[in-house]
């Protein structure tokens, strides 16, 4: 077992806490949200798990399979999900991987980890709190991506269970596909006011629903 | 725009993902201690600076952040490979100079290659010196 010091981000005794966006939520509500049609529905998955990944495939593939029962993607740019659809890993480099959890399971999984590992040459961190994951679904989001991203996001080259690190609107981001009708994009804390007014700028033209 | 073939990504990425970082394959001196100034110098702020063909460190900064090499004309701006750090290009000024001689002919689509065959040894004799 590693002797690095662990504690959990999230302080006992429930209190408030708030997402990135939050300010933003005040600052810049949507204009006549839900009176019109919507081809962009923008949603924030907030206060959610994040933990970086970083050492060997092989012996980072034995804990996750051992603490999580999933497989690490080998493969580039790849993104699994769990059976429930909430837990996912994404490949971003050939030693590092992002694990996205449900908000709360994220200290005691690190923990497990760090058993599973021992001392295996590995590195967790917990970027929980620095990063929040937007959701863009519609029949237009496509549109909304093909104005902001120079990466191809057409079916055919940006299939379901694909994940990549890419430019957006100038920022860096983590764009990926759970699911056909859905994309997820994870941004870093500081960028997160940024991204948000730019995708409700982006999408005015086909009509917002913003979901909280 | 250059569209690079990231060789950890293993796909072509817009140019905006990505920073040079400079020549290539520079060695550090082995025996520090008995360096010359004049060998120090060459190694901290000498550089090649050919026309034609090149070997340069790029990085994708804004993808998988791993250091990685190009070889590249400076005259034309083709990149012609790009392989992974601890690996030799395929292409040379050398090979390149032999390819006219021998008046073969390539497509420029068909010189882009993931991997790279040891092992180049003008290269390696041209920038350990
Ligand atoms: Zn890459």
């Amino acid at each position: 077992m590693s002797n690095v010091r662990e504690f959990n981000t999230v302080p006992e005794g429930n209190p408030q806490v708030e997402s990135p966006l939050a300010w933003s939520y005040r600052q810049h509500p949507v204009p006549g949200a839900g009176s019109q049609r919507a081809g962009v529905t923008l949603r924030e998955k907030a206060l959610l798990g994040h933990l970086v990944l970083r050492g060997g495939a092989i012996v980072l593939d034995e804990a996750v399979r051992q603490v999580l029962d999933m497989n690490l993607p080998a493969k580039p740019n790849a993104l699994v999900f769990d059976d429930s659809g909430e837990r996912s890993i994404q490949w971003l480099s050939p030693d590092e991987w992002l694990l996205i959890v449900p908000g709360g399971e994220e200290c005691t999984l690190e923990h497990a980890l760090r058993e599973a590992l021992g001392d295996a040459h590995f590195s967790i961190v917990n970027a929980s709190g620095g990063q929040t994951v937007l959701s863009l679904s519609g029949e237009n989001a496509r549109e909304v991506l093909m104005k902001s991203i120079s990466y191809d996001v057409h079916p055919s080259a940006f299939p379901v269970g694909k994940g990549v690190t890419t430019v957006f609107a100038k920022a860096s981001v983590v764009l990926r596909r759970p699911s056909e009708a859905e994309w997820e994009l994870v941004v870093r804390r500081s960028f997160a006011d940024y991204c948000y007014r730019w995708l409700l700028d982006a999408s005015s033209e086909y009509g917002v629903d913003l979901q909280q | 725009m250059f569209h690079i073939f990231c060789p950890y990504c293993q796909e072509h990425r817009e140019e905006e993902e990505f920073h040079a970082r400079g020549q290539a394959h520079l060695m550090r001196p082995a025996d520090p201690d008995n360096t010359s100034d004049e060998e120090w110098g060459d190694y901290l702020f000498f550089r090649n600076n050919p026309r034609g063909i090149h070997h340069e460190m790029w990085v994708h900064s804004v993808g998988c952040r791993k250091f990685f090499n190009i070889t590249r004309n400076t005259v034309t701006y083709d990149i012609l490979e790009t392989y992974p750090m601890g690996e030799q290009p395929t292409i040379t000024a050398d090979s390149e100079k032999l390819r006219k001689e021998q008046g073969v002919q390539t497509a420029d689509g068909g010189w882009q290659t993931v991997g790279a065959q040891p092992e180049s040894k003008a290269l390696n004799e041209e920038t350990s010196s």
